[in-house]
Order: structure tokens, then sequence, then C-alpha cells
């Protein structure tokens, strides 16, 4: 627990709350020290640690695979270019697996969301009080490690897929392709708003699913982590409870975390794949 | 949990990144993999290709093998036959030389024999007249009974 004042209540609100930097009350810019100040600062805030942990994960990501491309060698691979080289036909399996128009962008999209997403679900295994311990003692009120557990994370790169879905569903098919296929089917040109209604919400179910699949499942997984640290933070003394509450956290942290594992892979394949689907859907002419 | 600018960013974010995979990182890697497979199907067809040489090398080293070996039961056979016509002429020339031997050494005794005729032919009459002589007792004159003694040197042939 990050302080002793705090009761579970407070404990968990506080672990689930981004560190928001926007246009206080008083008039000034700067950063909300209550959950309340930061939703009275409404659309046009910024959440510093989402922003911070993805644009840093990202750097690193791109900077791994970009050494990797720096130095490559068709002889023998090395450890990291042996690594670079698995991901990368990894991921070109994967997206010609269920991609099957051609489109040069398809590929590293895919490698971008796949190796980003994993690293921010990642964060996950860390410890839920290190990081905002360690920013209590720097000053900063919040610090939510895990970005895919920020709505606005996955929000922004479902609907960064949504564009693309958007951009090539017209490139491809036409502006009036791509409205035809949103009005006159399933049931013809005489049920059209009926047509547009189905496929409309088909299309919007897309970014949405995608956004709210990943982050649920990391959102939850972070709450269980924080309740199972609930546990050992109950401990108030000696007693025979206390010590096993303690030994109880010790156990399931271990345990949710090496389930956690699956999560945090599955996820990011299941992004990575949906996406491609999406973007195989936009590619191809309808039925 | 609010909805904010944060969503912007994210998406700023996001496209940043795909551009920049997209431009320095997937195109050199997967040139390099390309390549390499390139590579190692070359190595592979080589290999092949090698392989299969070899094959004709040995068959046809083989065929050599056998081709000489041919030959050289040829040659001998040649020799065989060579060697059993020296002794066949060997032999007929033998024959031919023991053959004149032999008539040369028939010719000499025929000639001996004759020599000794003649002897005895120039002889017979003095032996006969000598003979008859110690018979008679008496000496008998050659002269008048030469067409006697001619008749009976003729019958010594």
């Amino acid at each position: 627990m990050s302080s002793e004042a705090h009761t579970s209540a407070e404990y968990i609100k506080h672990h689930l709350q981004n560190l928001t930097y926007g246009h206080l009350q008083n008039g000034t810019w700067g950063i909300a020290h209550t959950p309340e100040e930061a939703k009275a600062m409404g659309f046009w805030a910024l959440n510093l640690d989402t922003v911070l942990m993805s644009l840093l994960l990202g750097t690193i990501i791109m900077f791994v695979f970009h050494r990797a491309a720096k130095s490559i060698s068709t002889g023998t691979p090395s450890g990291l270019q042996n690594f670079c080289e698995w991901a990368i036909e990894f991921i070109d399996t994967s997206v010609r697996g269920s991609f099957t128009a051609k489109n040069d962008m398809i590929a590293p999209l895919a490698l971008t969301i796949f190796f980003w997403v994993f690293a921010m679900n990642l964060m996950d295994l860390l410890p839920v009080d290190y990081v905002p311990m360690l920013m209590h003692e720097l000053g900063v009120p919040f610090f939510k490690v895990v970005p895919s557990t920020d709505p606005n994370a996955t929000f922004g790169m479902a609907i960064g897929v949504f564009l693309l879905v958007l951009y090539y569903s017209i490139k491809m098919k036409g502006l009036g392709g791509f409205a035809g296929e949103l009005t006159l089917q399933p049931f013809g040109k005489w049920g059209m708003p009926v047509n547009l209604l189905l496929e409309g919400v088909n299309l919007i179910a897309k970014p949405i699913s995608l956004a709210l699949r990943l982050f649920g499942n990391m959102y939850a997984g972070e709450m269980i982590f924080i309740l199972i640290a609930l546990m050992g933070g109950a401990w108030a003394g000696a007693t025979l409870g206390g010590a096993t509450l303690y030994g109880s956290q010790i156990l399931l942290s271990l345990g949710w975390a090496i389930f956690h594992i699956l999560i945090v892979t599955l996820q990011a394949f299941i992004f990575m794949t949906l996406t491609v689907v999406y973007m195989d859907m936009a590619h191809q002419e309808h039925h | 949990m609010n909805i904010n600018a944060t969503l912007l960013a994210q998406t700023i974010m996001f496209a940043l990144f795909v551009w920049f995979c997209m431009k320095f990182v997937w195109p050199p890697i997967m040139a390099a993999l390309e390549q390499r497979k390139k590579h190692i199907a070359d190595g592979l067809a080589d290999a092949e290709r090698a392989k299969h040489d070899l094959e004709l090398a040995s068959k046809r080293s083989a065929e050599l093998l056998r081709e000489a070996k041919e030959k050289v039961s040829e040659i001998v056979a040649n020799g065989e036959k060579r060697a059993s016509e020296i002794v066949e002429t060997a032999k007929t020339q033998a024959k031919v030389e023991g053959d004149r031997i032999i008539a040369g050494a028939k010719a000499e005794i025929d000639q001996e024999v004759f020599r000794a005729k003649e002897q005895l032919r120039t002889q017979v009459s003095t032996i006969a007249l000598a003979g008859a002589s110690k018979i008679l007792g008496r000496e008998i004159d050659a002269k008048a009974h030469s067409d006697l003694l001619d008749k009976l040197v003729a019958e010594i042939k």
C-alpha cells in the first residue's frame, strides 16, 4: 500500500487513476491531484503516464528492430537478428494466413501492433505498487504503468485501424462501391434503411470491439492484481490470519502472473489478427 | 478512466510507429530473409547438381573400367591366339624341316646303297671269275665270257 491512511477503496481508486495533465479549474494548466480534478478537465487533457509509457515502449521496440535491420547480414544470424527474423517470419506467416490481397503496409502494421501491444500489456507483470510508490516518492500523485488499461490507448489504436479500414474500403471499392456495400445488402435496395443500420452497426462494432476487448482484458487483469495486493495490505500484525493472507498474496500473485503471461500474449495476438482480418475485409469485393 | 486527448495522441503515435516500421524495419529484414532463402536454395541446387555430376562421373568411370577390362581380355585372347599360332607354325616348320632332314638322309642312304651297288657291280665279275676258276681249277678267259659276266652284273641291281 502506498500510504497507511488509504482505505481499500481509496487504494483501488488510486491505482486506477491516470496521471492527467490539463486545464485545472483554478484557471491554470497542471497535473490533476484528485480523480475529480482529472474528470473536470474534460476532453482536452492528456494522460501523461499512458502517453509516456506507450511512447517509451514503442520507441524501444522500434529501436531494437531498427538496430537489427541496420546491421542485418544474410549470413548466419546473431542473437538479436535471430529474434527479429523469427518475429518477422511469425508475423509474415500470420498475415499471409488471413490477408489475401496485396498491400505492403499490412505486415509492418501487424508487426507494430503485435509487439507494441505486447509490450504495453507486459507492463502488467510489474508489481502493482512499485512504479506508483516510486512516483509517489518523486512527487507524482498517480502513475498507471500499463497503457492498455487506459481506454484512451486502446481506442486510440482502434481508431487508427478504423481509419485505415475506411481508407482502404474507399480506395479499393470506390466511394460508390463502399456506400453500396453499406446500403444495398443484405436486403437489396428496397431495404436500404435497414441495410444501412445493420451494416453501420457492423462497421462501428469493429473498432469498438477491438478496443474494448483489449481494454477489458487488461483492466480486469490489473484489477485482480490490485485485489491480490490488497490481501497482503490487510496484514495488521504478526497474527496467524495476517501471515496466511501475506502468504496467499505471494502465491496468488505468482499464479495470476503466470496465467497473465498467456493473456498478455493472446490479447496482443488477437488485436493483431483482428486488425489484419478487418483490413482484409476492407480489401475484398463483397460477397 | 476519462476519455480525453490521450486518444488522439495514441492514434498519432500509432501512425508514426507503423510508418517507421513500414519504412525502416520491415523492408531490410524482409529483403535479407529473401536473399538468404535464395542463397540456401542456390546452395541446395548446387549440391543437387554436384550429386548428379558425381553420379555421371562414377557411371562413366565404371564404363571406362568395363571397357578396359574388355580390351584386356581381348588382348589376352589375341595373345593366346598368336601364341598358339606361333606354336603351330613352329610345329609345321619343324615337321617340314624334319621331313627335309629325313628326305636328305634317305637320299644319302640311297646314294650310299647305289655306290655300294656300283662298287659291288665292278667287283662282281672279278669275284665271279675268281670263284669260277677256283671251281674249275683253271683260268678262265674273262673276255670269252664277258657277255655272261655282263648279264650277271646286270642282275645285281
